[in-house]
């Protein structure tokens, strides 16, 4: 369309340049101050340029973490991080595929109440049912594990949604010449169903590893090892000293921010697609 | 190979919905039926039901010497070319043709040998590697034709395969598949709405309406002797013109409708029956007026209003008549041009003697 | 409940399929929720060793309650203001960046990361910069005169953590105004254009009206998101202080049932915001439901 607007453009790119900016300043702040000097951040305000210190203070974060809040080294929580988000997102993939796989592909008895028996879950975030679930762990003796920190929270009714979703899509006939091919189901499933779905099982990964990435209260309560401490949580220990000591603090922050960062930057395309999607 | 015979095939839905009411069928060994009749007329129900993709309510379907009834899809042994192709879109052509027969354990030099012959056959050998994304249409057809045909299965059962593609290649497939049959002599069931497509292919063509069997024949058999109404007005086009006795009597008859078997109250004339000029033999003469004219190259298409009626009649004639919209004009009929009806039964009334 | 027109024979394997997920939710989903209400109808004694049937008293004493009501009402306060910022900054960003064409994507780029940053994180973020003593903010602050202390001010710690919620939500909400924009058909905006409309204009007669459904949907999921998903930026910040001034209902579930170890009451605010998510669950549906006939 012609627009004769010169000044709207000027404009808008004004509005978009401060939007960013406003968006970047938080984590701008932190890589600063993650690389100060100790004394630099007691002095009073921060500088607002990068300092020198960002090696030394990245690998001493990196290699020994923080005791005197009792936080192990980053390279340990940062593992810690990883293990739970893909124990959580590779088990909620799998326990979701199946699950809408039997219930496109199946009729049988209670169908319906078992669609709607994960769909509760929908409605039950661990937020709100924190304390019994957290007794439910306790007697199973999953506490301090990476069991108790993942299966908890692998049922997921949103993937089951969305894999339910497009199972309806793939056309009548895929099943149809696949079982005159000669396929039973789990060879269906195994052969068509799965290759199909690769572009939607990326999609979730990239939302469900960030989901696992990011949980913060379950670690907090299920764990109290330092040897099973979260990045997120880890974190969080180190700020409720009585004085911070806030290089190393960001340069945590920092660490743990990237790697879902980085998923998202990467991936964007499978991120919006599951994003959007996820939530129709 | 196999012959397939359906015994009294029913298909009722829940809420006693009948579908497909009581068909009984024979189909050779080596033949190629054709099964035409309108949308919702159950003909891809009836298809699928042989297949194995929909239970048979009632009666028996055997394929071969077996009853079938039971068997899996896969077990039935035979093929099938769905109309959107349902290729996998994730495997290659190759892969595409090969999985039927990984799943039956077939050797890997037997299935690599299989499918580069249907490969050749189809003359898609050059895209074995592609996947059917990359396909047009047609190459498409192709290879959903090879699904079927690299399993060497004792029937191909085919559902509308032509109907997504353009009319010049659908025209160009339909060729190819009738001389691949030939050659093949594989027993085959293909379902169609397409009359013409019907009557170019099948060996015998099984016109269904409303669920039932309507009429079994050959295509000419079916063209020149239609056995319904619904028939006569379903095979051929434009489709044959439907005018009361009655009416005729009133237009001067001159003798010529005396002998009609009894019951008949209604007789279809083929457009092409209709000439605007005389013929030698006795006949009736029509008054009409031309409504509209339809040039279609090699024949033109003439809408009338017949004289004190309101039925729509349409007239095939060859070339361009040198007529104008607006214009009166008669055309003529011959005694045998005449296929006589019941309209009450919706039958064909039967001439004396047979 | 659609299936295929045709299906896998199976007695076994499609409860087999069910199971792991079923199992799950089973265990930690129903049966704690299960607890949660049957707990909410208990008083437990002093030390924990015996427990007594109470009824509804539990849920009426938080009623009584003043400080039940005043996490109420901080509640909606939190709730509201972040989802009044974030939508507005979100749409802002969104109809700019639709006006654009090769800067679009690397806009988007930009604005899309904080989705990535844990809730958690991005609390330790903003009451860093808004720390008192060392805090870039504060000190601009006192320039012109303000004294920023959100360890004593309970609207400034209010403020800090709204700023915190609404930032981290912006992508998101971002993302679903873009593409709410781009579904619409450029034919409209065109038309209007011929009709003589500004680009200020369009976009309140035309495109603002026709992204109602992506708004109402986008409220209802970031209350449910203030409501549920910033429990990290309250507990890795103001814990719920000064003086309860930012102690909204999921920490409060949390700090009286761990913290406070008063499992009766702890269990009858679970009940009451199982309610409120069920509430909004039905609500959302609803509109999907809406918005599918359109």
């Amino acid at each position: 369309m012609v627009e004769n607007r010169p000044w709207a453009n000027v404009f808008a790119h004004t509005v978009l340049i401060i939007g960013v900016a406003l968006v970047v300043f938080p984590v701008y702040i932190a890589i600063v101050a993650s690389t100060q000097a100790p004394y630099e951040l007691l002095r009073g305000t921060l500088p607002l340029l990068p300092g020198s210190y960002g090696i030394e203070n990245y690998t001493q974060m990196w290699q020994s973490g923080v005791s005197s809040s009792n936080s192990p080294p980053a390279a340990l929580m940062l593992w810690n991080s990883f293990v739970m988000a893909m124990a959580i997102t590779v088990g909620k993939l799998f326990i979701s595929l199946l699950s809408a796989f039997a219930i496109v592909y199946f009729r049988f008895r209670f169908r319906i109440f078992f669609f709607w028996l994960i769909f509760v879950t929908l409605m039950l975030p661990v937020e709100v049912r924190i304390i019994p679930t957290f007794q439910v762990v306790a007697n199973l003796n999953m506490l301090n594990s990476f069991a108790g920190l993942s299966i908890p929270l692998i049922a997921s009714a949103t993937a089951t949604f969305l894999f339910r979703q497009f199972f309806m899509t793939i056309p009548e006939e895929m099943l149809e010449a696949a079982r005159v091919d000669g396929a039973g189901p789990m060879k269906f499933f195994k052969d068509i169903l799965m290759p199909l779905s690769v572009t939607n099982i990326a999609a979730l990964f990239v939302i469900m590893f960030i989901y696992g990435w990011n949980q913060y209260l379950w670690p907090l309560l299920i764990t109290t090892d330092p040897d099973y401490t979260t990045i997120v949580m880890g974190i969080q220990r180190m700020t409720s000293e009585e004085n911070p000591q806030w290089h190393l603090v960001m340069a945590a922050v920092v660490m743990a921010a990237l790697p879902p960062v980085l998923v998202i930057l990467f991936m964007q395309r499978l991120f919006v697609k599951g994003l959007t999607e996820t939530e129709k | 190979m196999a012959s397939i015979t359906l015994e009294g095939i029913t298909k009722t839905y829940t809420g006693d919905v009948q579908a497909v009411k009581g068909v009984n069928l024979q189909i050779e060994d080596g033949e190629f039926v054709v099964l035409v009749g309108p949308s919702g007329c159950g003909k891809s129900t009836l298809l699928r039901m042989v297949a194995g993709l929909e239970t048979i309510t009632d009666g028996t379907l055997n394929i071969g010497e077996r009853v079938v009834n039971k068997l899996e899809p896969a077990e039935r042994d035979i093929a099938m070319v769905f109309q959107n192709y349902a290729l996998y879109p994730h495997m290659t052509v190759y892969n595409n043709l090969a999985y039927g027969l990984k799943n039956r354990g077939f050797k890997k030099g037997e299935i690599d040998q299989r499918v580069h012959v249907a490969a050749k056959m189809l003359e898609i050998e050059e895209f074995l590697e592609r996947k059917p994304r990359k396909l047009s249409g047609g190459q498409r057809q192709r290879v959903a034709m090879g699904r079927a045909l690299v399993r060497d299965p004792a029937a191909f059962l085919f559902d509308e395969p032509l109907s997504n593609l353009d009319a010049k290649l659908r025209v160009q497939m339909r060729v190819e598949i009738k001389q691949l049959q030939r050659r093949l002599k594989t027993t085959s069931l293909y379902v169609t709405h397409d009359q013409l497509e019907a009557m170019t292919l099948g060996d015998r063509l099984v016109v269904l309406n409303a669920g039932q069997i309507e009429q079994v024949g050959t295509p000419m058999e079916i063209y020149a002797r239609p056995a319904t109404m619904f028939v006569a007005g379903f095979i051929g086009s434009p489709a044959m013109n439907m005018l009361p006795v009655d009416y005729l009597h009133t237009q001067g008859a001159n003798g010529l409708l005396d002998n009609l078997p009894d019951g008949t109250d209604i007789v279809g004339i083929r457009p092409d029956d209709m000439h605007l000029t005389p013929p030698t033999a006795p006949h009736l003469t029509v008054d009409s007026t031309l409504a509209l004219f339809e040039a279609a190259g090699a024949e033109s298409h003439l809408y009338v209003n017949l004289a004190d009626s309101d039925q729509p009649t349409v007239i095939r004639v060859s070339g361009q008549p040198p007529v104008a919209e607006g214009e009166t004009l008669q055309f003529y009929v011959t005694r045998d041009a005449l296929h006589p009806f019941n309209s009450a039964t919706g039958q064909r009334t039967p001439s004396p003697g047979e | 409940m659609q299936t295929k027109r045709m299906t896998f024979p199976g007695r076994w394997l499609p409860f087999a399929l069910l199971a792991p997920q079923v199992i799950i939710t089973l265990i930690f989903f129903i049966w704690p929720a299960g607890q949660a209400l049957y707990q909410s109808l208990l008083r437990e004694d002093a030390f924990g060793l015996r427990s007594t049937f109470v009824g509804l008293e539990n849920f009426a004493r938080l009623f009584r309650d003043g400080s039940y009501v005043n996490s109420l009402s901080v509640t909606v306060v939190f709730a509201v203001g972040t989802t009044l910022l974030s939508m507005s900054v979100a749409l802002l960003l969104a109809s700019t960046v639709n006006r654009m064409i090769r800067s679009r994507s690397t806009y988007t780029t930009l604005l899309v990361w904080p989705y990535a940053i844990a809730p958690a994180l991005a609390g330790v973020l903003w009451w860093f910069i808004f720390n008192p003593s060392i805090g870039i903010v504060p000190y601009m602050l006192e320039m012109v005169g303000y004294q920023w202390n959100h360890r004593n001010s309970g609207s400034d710690a209010m403020l800090l953590v709204i700023l915190a919620a609404a930032w981290k939500q912006i992508s998101y909400n971002f993302l679903f105004f873009l593409a709410g924009m781009q579904s619409i058909p450029q034919s409209l905006i065109e038309a209007a254009s011929i009709d003589g409309a500004s680009p200020i204009k369009r976009f309140w007669t035309i495109i603002f009206p026709l992204l109602t459904p992506t708004t109402f949907f986008l409220m209802v999921v970031n209350v449910v998101y203030a409501m549920f998903d910033t429990f990290g930026i309250i507990h890795a910040t103001t814990e719920g202080g000064p003086a309860q001034a930012t102690n909204i209902l999921v920490y409060k579930v949390y700090a009286d049932g761990f913290i406070g170890l008063n499992l009766g009451s702890s269990a009858a605010q679970s009940v009451i915001l199982m309610v409120i998510v069920v509430a909004l669950t039905v609500i959302q549906f609803r509109f999907i439901e809406r918005r599918v006939n359109y």
